[in-house]
């Protein structure tokens, strides 16, 4: 069939593309111009090319040490998260009711935590662990812990990810339990047939079947922790010292606190591409993992 | 392998408490020898899934026992009662090997490694899966899904019935044919109990040596295949196997006559004592059925329809309000739309209230 050619249609793409160019094409070429210039003020620019980015790839600058210890909380902090959220999601998940009315009530309380917006998470957890007047504060210390998120870099690594894992447990035990819905019923009457014990059920139909909305929850709570940003300012303001100050914290203060925009610029496009590689692997692995690969031999 | 007894088992998916009428499966009594092939052949809706779930454990009966070999094992679970059950999907485990989908049932029930390769060669030789032991599960269509479903259901040498639950439905035509006899086959090597599920008549009389037939919730008829076909012992197997199914028709019975619009049938045996009341039908199969010219003694018919079914002619006609199908025997035809039945007297059965009566010699 013949398609037919109208080039005016192109027309129609033109709002779509003046509103994504206002918002985000000539943003996005700000930052690359900031990114290859310095200023002293006044509006002056001065060409200074891939300087930025040497600069901030090499750990015995001060800019690259700064970035490269904040990626490497990061990172380590998505790691902790992920190790955590994951299985106790899937717990979670597993041990819901499937059908009645105590099912419509765990969702519900399980998508409480997701409602509430980052800032107020931050600011619940920060009273909540202060020694003096918040409940779990004073419960540690009164236990004999001395738990104090502002001195110790343990509890406040501690405070933070316990705080991320309140938030953002739920997402992934939703996920999972979506996909555990999507299982027929015959299966588990097969392994009830089959006599497969409780751990055979999860291993051999469960966690397969959940593996495609397992990749789309890691990938989501990878993504967000990549970018925590909120909550832990609120909570720590990246401290005690630097030790949870995430990259997003130490592009702000870069970029708002010193007003190095040359450097913030580089460091916000290297931050943006590293998600930018991820997302693709994310993407490719899961395209991958579902789709059937020709098989080698003849199919009777 | 055992022998199944069913005592009074009865069940309502809507609990104990619900009216006797509603329920999915009214008592049933009867018993499944070791090593029968069986078929429960009903229409969808008739319970014979959820014959077929109450003696694999999946459901648990709102009443009445089950008994393997004289043993009590209603409260059994699933897993403790020894069945192997296929459905109507296939289901496999997608992560494992065809070998390893097979080996699974075993290696769960804790089976020693060369037991199990045996096994498993042995099922993947008879349902010609052997190719494909190494191959993930996943890759392959939906008949070779269903082979490995049939596989792990028939890989336990030691179960009390292997059950099936329509387990031809994803599979092709041809196919079907084929993996039915293979059935049949296996259940000669394997001496197995089988009971087959199918709402396909076909299916149920080339596999089975007793079949089933439930309606509505109750054991209709158990016997054999001629036995449904010469005999049946309701209206509705008359109806339901055969195609054309049986001619059911209204009549007064009297004695060894049957009237219909005034015209007279003569019966082999005598009813004398129908119930008084009972809604009274005689039921004779299309094959037993002659069109002839007409002649005095034979009972006018008009002729609507013939189907020609290629290897034998059918008839449809009309005698006053009722409905015949009949046999158009080779060489028979007519101008006129007018005809004269004959009736094979040895096969015309008399039903009271849909029941068969037997009548006196």
């Amino acid at each position: 069939m013949d398609k037919t050619i109208n080039q005016k249609a192109w027309f129609l793409v033109l709002p779509v593309f003046l509103v994504v160019a206002f918002s985000a094409i000539l943003p996005l070429m700000t930052v690359v111009n900031y990114s290859m210039q310095d200023t002293f003020g006044n509006n002056q620019f001065f060409w200074n090319g891939v300087g930025w980015f040497k600069e901030l790839l090499d750990p015995s600058t001060d800019l690259g040490g700064r970035f490269l210890a904040s990626l490497a909380r990061n990172l380590f902090f998505s790691a902790v998260i992920l190790a955590i959220e994951v299985p106790l999601g899937i717990l979670v998940a597993l041990s819901m009711p499937r059908e009645g009315w105590t099912v419509a009530a765990c969702l519900v309380i399980l998508a409480l935590p997701l409602l509430i917006p980052w800032n107020v998470v931050g600011t619940i957890w920060q009273i909540f662990g202060r020694p003096d007047i918040g409940l779990l504060g004073y419960t540690l210390n009164g236990l004999g812990f001395n738990y104090n998120y502002v001195s110790n870099e343990f509890d406040a690594w501690a405070t933070v990810i316990v705080m991320d894992v309140w938030h953002w447990t739920s997402l992934v035990a939703l996920l999972c339990y979506a996909g555990l819905k999507s299982i027929p019923d015959a299966y588990y009457q097969a392994a009830q047939i089959d006599g497969a014990s409780r751990w055979a059920v999860f291993k051999a139909i469960q966690l397969p079947k959940m593996n495609r909305v397992l990749l789309i929850a890691v990938l989501l709570r990878f993504m967000d922790s990549f970018m925590i940003y909120t909550e832990p300012f609120v909570v720590t303001g990246g401290g005690p010292g630097n030790s949870t100050t995430f990259v997003s914290i130490e592009l702000v203060k870069i970029a708002l606190g010193q007003f190095d925009l040359g450097k913030a610029a580089a460091l916000s496009l290297v931050y943006n591409l590293i998600i930018l590689i991820v997302c693709w692997v994310f993407y490719t692995v899961m395209t991958n993992a579902g789709a059937d690969r020709p098989a080698k031999q003849g199919v009777a | 392998m055992a022998r199944i007894d069913l005592v009074d088992l009865a069940h309502s998916y809507g609990g104990n408490d619900a009216p006797p009428e509603s329920f999915a499966l009214k008592p049933v009594t009867m018993t499944w020898r070791q090593g029968g092939a069986y078929a429960l052949l009903g229409p969808s809706g008739c319970g014979k899934t959820t014959l077929l779930n109450l003696i694999s454990g999946i459901v648990a009966p709102s009443r009445g026992k089950i008994l393997f070999d004289g043993t009590d094992i209603t409260p059994r679970s699933t897993q403790k009662r020894n069945i192997a059950q296929v459905f109507q999907f296939p289901v496999i485990y997608d992560t494992m090997t065809v070998g390893q989908n097979l080996a699974f049932p075993l290696k769960n029930r804790g089976v020693s490694k060369a037991e199990i390769a045996a096994r498993v060669a042995e099922i993947a030789r008879l349902l010609d899966l052997t190719p494909h032991l190494n191959r993930k599960a996943t890759r392959l269509t939906a008949d070779a899904k269903q082979k490995i479903s049939l596989g792990r259901g028939l890989v336990r040498s030691d179960v009390a019935a292997v059950l099936f639950d329509e387990p031809l439905t994803v599979i092709d035509p041809e196919l079907k044919w084929q993996l039915r006899s293979k059935l049949k086959a296996l259940h000669r090597d394997l001496d197995l109990t089988m009971i087959y599920v199918t709402h396909d008549q076909t299916e149920a009389l080339t596999f089975a040596d007793t079949v089933v037939v439930m309606h509505d919730g109750r054991v209709v008829q158990s016997g054999t295949p001629a036995e449904l076909f010469e005999k049946p012992a309701h209206t509705f197997v008359g109806y339901f196997i055969g195609s054309p199914g049986m001619n059911i028709v209204p009549a007064e019975v009297k004695g060894r006559q049957a009237r219909i619009d005034g015209h007279v049938i003569a019966l082999d045996r005598g009813y004398d004592a129908l119930p008084a009341g009972a809604r009274i039908e005689i039921g004779v199969r299309p094959e037993f059925v002659d069109v002839e010219q007409p002649a005095p003694g034979l009972l006018s018919a008009n002729i609507e329809r013939i189907d020609d079914l290629g290897r034998i002619r059918f008839a449809h006609v009309r005698v006053g309000d009722a409905k015949f199908a009949a046999r158009v025997p080779p060489g028979f035809s007519t101008n006129s739309n007018v005809a004269g039945l004959r009736f094979d007297a040895s096969h015309v059965h008399v039903y009271a209230d849909s029941r068969l009566v037997e009548g006196a010699a």
